[in-house]
């Protein structure tokens, strides 16, 4: 794939001319439009899963609320709302009502740095379509990650009983496991792009012909980390089947068993943002993002090409992704837990980081003129070997019995 | 620059209030959770000194990861987590005060030696000097031989506790 130079070095250009009271409402707007976007779709999302899967089942499926029953979700929210909250006996009562709010706030934050769109202009300022284009970029999706956890933590111990406590340490154990996994692989795509805001990411897979599809996007050259990472992100949000968080057979429901009315649905909500934020991810990291054929019977620099086509090429691969994960949750059945502890310690995160040094000889050799059909089997042959090493490492099932 | 004053000085107010909620705390959890506020704490003051990339990983490796550990390490040990009958209270508070003073004297003496009367002027120079790609050539071009020798440090460190921790 070729670089692109990046226009906008210095992120945002909405911050460009300093700060002043148009610049904060445009901000403003943008959080609420962003927010907004995101709880519209968890909304869809929730009806969208059950319908998909009734109809992978040959049932019906929510039909009541609404044509379609789309209003299912937003009718299960407003009972939810209005149940009678309680806390238990035991449960430590500030953390308690802490934690949902954690969850929320990190997942919410996480998708700020998704582009959703290219450049709107308005009047004289000019703005990213995303909230926030931060020169950490794709850290900031890992440090949010990180602060999720505590939601799930927190709300288990806080709870103050057996279950929740077993189920939170189960679920945060797995998602940070998997966070190691999921950060390995996004080194892969970094060293691709050589940046790590979002936007700039977006922008090296800009579309300039069909060919884009497979030289730009980076879905091909970064084959092995989109595979890692779509596995690592199933495993993060807890969706099946890695679904331990709430194991029903085994823990009664995992870490927000105590958690009843809008408490509860936080919790929920928080997951499908997690959900959506993640498969948004993989878009921009893989897929191109907003980028896409322009209409080309329209002015290439009207609003409709500028404004209108990338946000729709956006949702249109985001709800792809979305459509792929709904299929994983109907025709996956549940690992069992050491087999997923194993699958991320010992095979994801040693290919997740041998994938990373592959991607760098081959960057280095795209810059240093090697044949790279000489160049890439090598270093995969080389890498194969390191894992093999590896794994005759790490003791077997049987050896480690031994050892007890 | 009085921004900056006073949300250096917000912040250090409620770092060094939460400092003293987590030796205060009678309650294990809430003294790692005072403990991630000092963290964040630590993490916006790096960010009013536009060391963005170092903040964000401040934000990753502590709260992320370190006090999760923490947490996990409570969570999963029996360890008392109230202090119901002085379990949490080694009665040690004169050995930590003079541990304390000496850590704050040595900090202070530090500073004082490397920076005594410099400022910081902000600038975009400044701002690009704490970008990912600034601080990523620094580490791996004129830092590189420290940056192995502490990665070899923290790789005998986890030998050690992984054959501390095995029973056989």
């Amino acid at each position: 794939m070729t670089r692109l130079a990046n226009p906008f070095p210095g992120g945002d250009p909405l911050f460009n001319h300093g700060l002043d009271l148009t610049v904060i409402g445009f901000v403003i707007v943008k959080t609420l439009i962003v927010f907004g976007l995101l709880l519209v779709s968890v909304l869809l999302y929730i009806w969208f899963m059950r319908k998909v899967i009734a109809d992978m089942q040959n049932r019906i499926g929510p039909d009541q609320a609404g044509p379609f029953g789309i209003l299912q979700t937003l009718a299960d929210g407003i009972k939810l709302f209005f149940k009678e909250h309680s806390t238990p006996a035991r449960a430590d009562r500030p953390v308690y009502l802490l934690a949902p709010f954690v969850s929320a706030l990190a997942a919410f934050l996480a998708f700020a740095i998704v582009p959703f769109g290219g450049i709107a202009r308005l009047g004289t300022h000019t703005t990213f379509l995303q909230l926030a284009d931060p020169p950490v970029g794709v850290l900031w999706l890992l440090a949010m990650s990180g602060i999720g956890v505590y939601g799930v933590m927190l709300a288990g111990w806080s709870s103050g009983s057996k279950y929740p406590l077993l189920g939170s340490v189960r679920a945060s154990a797995q998602v940070l496991s998997y966070e190691a996994a999921m950060g390995l692989s996004i080194v892969g795509v970094l060293v691709h792009t050589g940046t790590l805001s979002t936007r700039g990411i977006v922008l090296q897979q800009t579309w300039q012909n069909w060919h884009s599809f497979v030289s730009q996007w980076l879905w091909l050259p970064a084959i092995g980390a989109f595979v890692i990472f779509l596995i690592a992100a199933t495993a993060e949000t807890n969706h099946p089947p890695f679904d331990f968080s709430e194991a029903e057979e085994e823990l009664a429901g995992g870490y927000h068993i105590e958690y009843g009315g809008i408490r509860f649905a936080i919790f929920y909500l928080a997951e499908f943002m997690n959900m959506i934020t993640m498969s948004a991810i993989a878009v921009t990291l893989f897929l191109g993002g907003p980028s896409g054929p322009k209409l080309g019977f329209l002015n290439q620099g009207g609003w409709v090409n500028v404004w209108i086509v990338p946000v729709f090429w956006f949702l249109l691969k985001l709800w792809v992704v979305l459509y792929a994960t709904v299929w994983l949750r109907a025709s996956l059945p549940r690992l069992r837990y050491d087999l997923l502890m194993d699958l991320g310690w010992k095979v994801l995160i040693e290919a997740a980081f041998l994938w990373a040094m592959v991607t760098g000889v081959i960057v280095v050799g795209q810059d240093q003129h090697w044949n790279l059909w000489i160049v890439t089997p090598a270093a995969a042959v080389a890498a194969l070997l390191v894992y093999g090493f590896l794994m005759m490492c790490v003791p077997g099932k049987r050896e480690l019995e031994d050892i007890r | 620059m009085w921004e900056q004053q006073v949300a250096f000085w917000v912040l250090a107010v409620a770092m060094a209030a939460a400092a003293i909620g987590v030796v205060r705390s009678r309650n294990i959890v809430h003294a790692a959770l005072f403990l991630v506020v000092v963290l964040a704490g630590a993490a916006a003051q790096y960010i009013l000194l536009a060391a963005e990339f170092v903040a964000w990983v401040q934000v990753l490796i502590y709260i992320g990861a370190v006090v999760v550990l923490f947490l996990f390490g409570i969570m999963l040990t029996r360890a008392p987590m109230h202090d119901d009958a002085g379990a949490l209270d080694n009665d040690q508070r004169w050995g930590g005060l003079v541990v304390a003073l000496f850590v704050l004297g040595v900090l202070i003496a530090l500073l004082v030696n490397a920076f005594g009367g410099k400022k910081i002027h902000f600038s975009n120079a400044l701002v690009s000097l704490g970008r990912t790609s600034h601080v990523g050539t620094d580490i791996f071009r004129v830092f590189v031989v420290p940056f192995e020798v502490v990665s070899m440090l923290l790789l005998a460190a986890l030998v050690g506790a992984v054959v501390l921790a095995r029973k056989d």
